[in-house]
């Protein structure tokens, strides 16, 4: 992990998008892995602290919006003494392409993992126009 | 125009306002760091105390529980573990690969010597949460006078 070492903090988003949140808490970039296949991509996104009913994942247009909420009590009398990393909420937004079949998209988070599974849509988009002689 | 020279050192047009939101932006940046120091090592832990115990916490998604190994040595805690990476089939590739894996080891030193003996973890959402109760022999003993 030593080469590694210096990514390994939480990535605080710095800048904060147009809708105004209720929730007075940081808000973190998730790391994600991205794959893609033949027919579907997969996501992958490391968000500690999130359960399954703390995550909300919205696909509007091609807007692929991944939001986790992270509740964390504070332990009680206690003081942190040391910190080496912030807690908050998680949020990432991507742009994807329309070729994803929206009706069979598949999410689920394991030990604070988010995995999106996104199948292709068989059906090109694209139609070839014959020409014909005239 | 005199007016315009002035606002024009704000650099964003003629709104000051963004100008104390960028400030604010800044000192929030500049202060995190102070807030929150790194070691460089990872996994980042927070320390929480109340002089009687301490509560290690640790953020390692992804892992399973069993892969965790918590060693204790006097007055330091050994988190050791690991994360594969995903397996992909044939004919998928990456397109961003942000997420860490390999194997890690850190060395926490506690100010006290540990009781080894009533260590607690839990691991839940991908937090590993650690309870170290101080050493019996190390707490503070109440020492009554007797009179003569």
């Amino acid at each position: 992990m030593a080469d590694k070492s210096k990514e390994m903090q939480k990535k605080e988003i710095e800048q904060t998008d147009l809708v105004e949140r209720t929730r007075a808490t940081k808000i973190y970039n998730p790391d994600v892995d991205i794959i893609e296949g033949k027919d579907r991509i997969i996501v992958i996104a490391d968000m500690p602290g999130v359960n399954e009913k703390s995550v909300e994942v919205t696909l509007e247009d091609n807007v692929l919006t991944i939001y986790g909420r992270v509740d964390w009590d504070v332990p009680e009398r206690m003081k942190l003494t040391h910190a080496e990393y912030g807690i908050g909420d998680y949020q990432r937004i991507f742009t994807i392409s329309g070729e994803i079949n929206r009706e069979k998209i598949q999410a689920n988070v394991k030990d604070g993992v988010l995995r999106l599974v996104m199948p292709k849509n068989n059906t090109p988009k694209m139609k070839k126009i014959a020409v014909k002689a005239g | 125009m005199l007016w315009t020279d002035g606002f024009g050192m704000f650099g964003r047009g003629l709104d000051p306002w963004s100008e104390f939101q960028r400030i604010e932006n800044e000192m929030n940046r500049v202060l995190s760091r102070f807030v929150a120091p790194s070691t460089g090592d990872f996994p980042a832990v927070n320390i929480w105390t109340d002089g009687e115990e301490t509560l290690v916490t640790t953020e390692i998604p992804g892992i399973d529980a069993g892969a965790i190994d918590i060693s204790v040595a006097g007055k330091t805690l050994i988190l050791k573990g690991a994360r594969e990476p995903e397996q992909l089939d044939e004919g998928n590739s990456y397109h961003r690969r942000e997420r860490w894996y390999g194997q890690f080891t850190k060395a926490i030193e506690l100010p006290f010597t540990i009781n080894a003996e009533k260590v607690g973890a839990r691991f839940a959402n991908g937090i590993l949460t650690i309870t170290l109760p101080r050493s019996e022999a190390e707490k503070p003993k109440k020492i009554t006078i007797k009179s003569a």
